[in-house]
């Protein structure tokens, strides 16, 4: 259960960013998460909620996007097929992860008082 | 209500952040590793399931190096210091971490035990970290090789099942090989395809810390993370050895 440790930075780091730029709430968030992230996108949701309470984040959506994994060849730029060893099928190198272990805080919408 | 005149209007502004969860992890994780690296200390990141035998494979490999290097351990549990109270006895000065209800030892517990002195004196420290195939997976410490103890009785499909924790392993030890002979239908072979899936480099060891098989090659493989030339050819070397023995048997 170590989406409510990510929950808890989560909403800190936003609070964070909303106070230095003045803002009275914030609205939405929005978190891309890859299946090799070891986030469970459900659970996060949930600790989220708990977490969020009594904080700028009190009404505030969290979005999740998400990501594909992607293993690539990194000399032949190979994509390797879903399930298939992590080598690459022309030159025997091993892969490298290219994508999908995503767990990143992109934008955050807020309300900001209009003649700050 | 808007602060410079009373109108109380406000407007939506999007920020664009783009930054890793755990960036304040890995901020820590990287001044952990530069005190390894300033201090001349092998961090090791140790992972598995509960009942793996990572506390074991510590007291073996204590006994396989005595005094020849200097090791150090933190334990991380939920509860009690059981674990460093056992490595304390093989000679391994210790430092426990009890979590509480956390699942994982983070950067930041790997730092206040070492600002506890967890590893004064240390050439070599392992982090034991809480059994667990999930949670500890995704948390940097600091460390300079992460390996992952798999026992020969959790299955051989565990690596397709945790495939988070078993991606960044620079080392699977296959632990309890001297349980083998009461488990005829293991098969290293799956395993091994297993890993192969989810591991881009699988580098697999059989280990007992009841035998002694495969220690040798387990502190060579230390020994070449080192960074020590020598030490990787005689890591080589034992691997060899391990596996003409396993062939001659």
């Amino acid at each position: 259960m170590h989406e409510y440790s990510l929950a808890q930075a989560l909403v800190a780091r936003v609070e964070r960013e909303a106070r230095a730029r003045g803002a009275t709430a914030v609205h939405r968030l929005t978190v891309r998460i890859g299946p090799l992230s070891g986030v469970e996108p459900d659970l996060l949701v949930t600790a989220y909620g708990h977490l969020r309470v009594g904080t700028l984040c009190a009404g505030a959506e969290l979005a999740l996007a998400g990501e594909d994994v992607v293993w690539r060849c990194e000399a032949c730029g190979v994509v390797l097929a879903p399930g298939q060893a992590l080598c690459c099928p022309d030159c025997g190198l091993p892969a490298r992860l290219a994508g999908g272990d995503a767990l990143v805080l992109e934008h955050i919408e807020m309300e900001v008082p209009a003649h700050v | 209500m808007c602060d410079t005149c009373g109108c109380g209007d406000t407007k939506l502004v999007p920020v664009e952040l783009h930054e890793r969860l755990l960036a304040g992890n890995d901020r820590t994780a990287t001044h952990n590793r530069a005190h390894f690296a300033l201090h001349g200390v092998l961090a090791v990141n140790l992972m598995g399931s509960p009942g793996a035998g990572k506390t074991a494979l510590l007291e073996a490999t204590a006994r396989a190096v005595g005094t020849s290097r200097r090791l150090a351990a933190i334990t991380g549990d939920l509860e009690t210091d059981r674990d460093a109270v056992r490595l304390r006895g093989a000679g391994i000065p210790a430092e426990a971490i009890t979590t509480g209800s956390a699942c994982h030892l983070d950067a930041d517990m790997v730092h206040h035990a070492l600002h506890h002195g967890a590893a004064r004196g240390a050439d070599t420290l392992f982090i034991e970290n809480v059994g667990n195939l999930v949670c500890p997976a995704i948390y940097d410490l600091g460390q300079a090789a992460i390996v992952v103890a798999l026992s020969v009785t959790e299955g051989e499909d565990k690596p397709l099942k945790y495939p988070v924790m078993f991606r960044k392993a620079d080392l699977v030890l296959l632990t309890k090989v001297d349980l083998l002979p009461a488990l005829p239908d293991f098969d290293r072979g799956a395993l091994e395809e297993a890993l192969a899936r989810v591991m881009p480099a699988p580098r697999l060891l059989d280990v007992s810390a009841r035998s002694g098989t495969g220690i040798a090659a387990w502190v060579a493989f230390l020994e070449a993370r080192r960074g020590d030339g020598a030490g990787a050819a005689s890591f080589r070397d034992a691997q060899e050895t391990e596996q003409s023995m396993k062939g001659g048997a």
